[in-house]
């Protein structure tokens, strides 16, 4: 029988399979930040252990870091405290570390697709949840705990439960005006954020082929949004264009016998999935988040749910709460819930393809009266892009804040926090409560309905600003 | 790992789904460096709620969460078992765990138990009417008994011997050398590298 692609790539790193055992992986990439990693280092201190491979792991500083005044010291101390024991284990331990101030610092999830270490076929893990990013190219890439984090830093290995397959297969053209962002809440909030559970998806059909790179990432960047253990798409011609010429991808003969083998990871045509999705993607539009869970959302022409309309209780007391939080009431038009803040960025939308979509949107219009608009290019590599492309200056014209590379506001690590009450539309992937700080209110969006919001006001697509008037609802 | 064999406390029952890690600790507890201390960060936001079921003396030295479906969903942060075990939790029931979240909790010997949501309904019913009423958590005879309630649980025997021993993960790795070192001599010459070593 045919084997789908990520039971190719997981065959071709088990070290050691035996009966009754978890399958011995190797890992290919260990990408390492300041938050999952200190006691990890601890361990391998105590136990008197090394670092396998240095030449396969590498560090940057993300989630603490701030996106102001960076050149000045961390105000908070136990932010910086973290930072200061990242920079000492890496030297400690020989690991190659890109941290705030360096050119090649960012979200650790753009800046290993744009260095060029994410290849296709590869394992990548980090102590992160959105390491599913990677799986964009092919890789079968997850996010790990601190245990495993110090686990593949002392062995370059993981002992790893088998997984389910599933295929969510996109058929159709994504309308207009509808992104990878639409089309991955819309698939969550299809499947639950436990319907991928167990499973490593493999997002197909001829919507995905046409999806660029940067557009992949932020699918499979959000598959832990559905509980999957990974969200991988097969390589193809696109994946190779994008990493040919990378800092670090194969060059010459090298290159010739990579992509020879990356044309092998398709999942074969009598493969079987464990289960299957079928998403008409002609059918979608903008959504958005109204709840406290990244399943809890709507297309934007939707209202907000009557949690009486759930027949499952567990699901129903979820959406009661989830409106409490938001201070929302069911049968409010999406479209009319005001917003203070605009957050465009993160590992999942904070790459120059989003940032460009935003600007468009911005060129010649203003962030509305009241609202905060704040701009954090993924890494220092896509500001310096946008630079030069004169996007900072479209932003900052608008109102809009430019800040420097970082998490910053995806999570309430950094100084970059709602207060509470306050309401974002957001580019991130989480709208949990107290995400993006204690008591701040989140609504998942996409760069272009987060750069029309933050025109309008109020959660609102690209194509409500042509008659902007007409559509500001009263009292906005 | 301290190991787990069998435990019997008091159970909390938690009516929520979907408990992700953010509201486990928020992601201000996570600059510590650190396994411990994440105590006063547990469910944070919740605890400011006097009303919040672990703010209720009644449940004041309970052992045993008995959690809604999909608790742990979200970010991988292990510091979500780190606080469970500092605050005095040894057992999660749940009928659905996010699957990092149940990875964590194992390598931590914080035993993640699944049981059918009706089963868990009875647990909660139970805890909720009689805040004393002990839950026991029987690895060995993988089992969890309260009064009227007795019910087996499944949990891959790999895991389970790796609890009850208490073992090390990386120590039963590390007596894989050998399989390693072949593993790393046959890989392409085409894969990546972070550095020229």
């Amino acid at each position: 029988m045919g084997r789908t692609l990520a039971e190719k790539v997981w065959d071709d790193h088990v070290v050691r399979r035996a009966e009754g055992e978890p399958d011995l992986l190797f890992i290919d990439l260990h990408l390492l930040h300041e938050v999952t990693s200190p006691q990890a280092f601890d361990g391998l201190r105590k136990a008197g252990r090394q670092v396998r491979r240095t030449d396969l792991t590498i560090a940057t500083e993300d989630h603490n870091t701030p996106t102001l005044d960076i050149d000045k010291p961390i105000a908070d101390p136990v932010s910086r405290t973290q930072l200061e024991t990242l920079r000492k284990n890496c030297a400690e331990f020989g690991v190659r570390l890109h941290p705030l101030g360096d050119v090649e610092q960012g979200v650790v999830h753009v800046v290993g697709p744009q260095l060029g270490l994410t290849q296709p076929g590869t394992t990548v893990v980090c102590g992160d949840s959105h390491t599913s990013t990677h799986g964009a190219f092919g890789a079968l890439a997850f996010g790990i705990g601190t245990s495993q984090v110090e686990h593949v830093l002392a062995t370059q290995t993981l002992p790893l439960a088998p997984f389910k397959t599933m295929a969510i297969t996109v058929e159709g053209e994504l309308p207009d005006g509808v992104t990878a962002k639409d089309l991955i809440l819309a698939i969550i909030a299809r499947i639950g954020t436990g319907g991928g559970q167990g499973y490593v998806i493999e997002y197909r059909g001829p919507a995905i082929e046409k999806l660029s790179m940067e557009s992949r990432m932020t699918i499979c960047n959000m598959s832990i949004e559905a509980g999957a253990r990974a969200g991988m798409i097969a390589p193809d011609r696109t994946t190779f264009d994008y990493l040919q010429g990378r800092d670090h991808a194969p060059k010459g003969e090298d290159w010739d016998a990579a992509v020879a083998y990356w044309k092998t990871l398709r999942t074969d045509d009598d493969a079987v999935f464990d289960a299957e999705v079928v998403i008409d993607a002609a059918a979608l539009s903008p959504f958005v988040t109204w709840g406290t869970n990244p399943g809890q959302g709507a297309p934007l022409s939707a209202s907000v749910p009557d949690p009486a309309s759930y027949e499952d209780a567990s699901e129903r007391l979820a959406a009661e709460k989830a409106l409490e939080y938001m201070g929302l009431t069911a049968g409010q038009p999406l479209r009319e819930i005001t917003v203070d803040t605009v957050f465009v960025g993160s590992c999942t939308n904070g790459r120059i393809e989003d940032l460009r979509s935003a600007a468009a949107i911005l060129e010649g219009r203003s962030v509305a009266e009241g609202v905060r608009m704040l701009v954090v290019p993924g890494s220092v590599r896509v500001a310096l892009q946008a630079v030069a492309e004169g996007l900072d200056k479209v932003f900052t014209a608008a109102g809009a804040e430019w800040r420097h590379a970082g998490c910053s506001m995806c999570l309430g690590m950094n100084p970059d926090q709602l207060a509470p009450g306050e309401r974002s539309a957001s580019t991130s992937n989480r709208n949990f409560e107290g995400r993006q700080g204690k008591g701040g209110r989140t609504h998942l969006v996409s760069p272009q309905v987060a750069a029309a919001t933050a025109v309008l006001g109020h959660l609102a697509s690209p194509a409500d600003l042509s008659d902007a008037v007409a559509a500001t609802p009263a009292g906005v | 790992m301290e190991a787990f064999t069998t435990h019997t406390g008091r159970a909390v029952p938690l009516r929520r789904s979907n408990v992700d890690t953010d509201q486990i600790i928020p992601a201000h507890w996570l600059k510590k460096v650190t396994r411990d201390g994440f105590e006063d960060g547990l469910f944070e936001a919740w605890r400011k709620d006097p009303e919040f079921v672990l703010n209720q003396a009644a449940y004041k030295g309970a052992t045993v969460l008995v959690a809604g479906p999909d608790f742990g969903t979200g970010s991988s942060r292990e510091h979500a078992v780190w606080a469970l075990q500092n605050y005095g939790f040894k057992a999660v029931i749940s009928s659905r765990f996010a699957d990092i979240f149940r990875g964590n909790s194992l390598k931590n010997g914080l035993l993640t138990v699944v049981l059918p949501q009706e089963t868990v309904d009875r647990l909660q019913k139970l805890a909720e009417a009689d805040p004393t009423a002990e839950v026991t958590v029987d690895l060995v005879g993988r089992q969890v008994r309260a009064e009227g309630i007795t019910v087996d649980f499944e949990l891959d025997e790999n895991a389970r011997w790796r609890l009850l021993e208490g073992l090390d993960d990386i120590s039963l790795t590390l007596r894989e050398e050998s399989a390693i070192a072949e593993y790393e001599a046959n890989r392409p010459g085409f894969k990546p590298r972070t550095i020229e070593v």
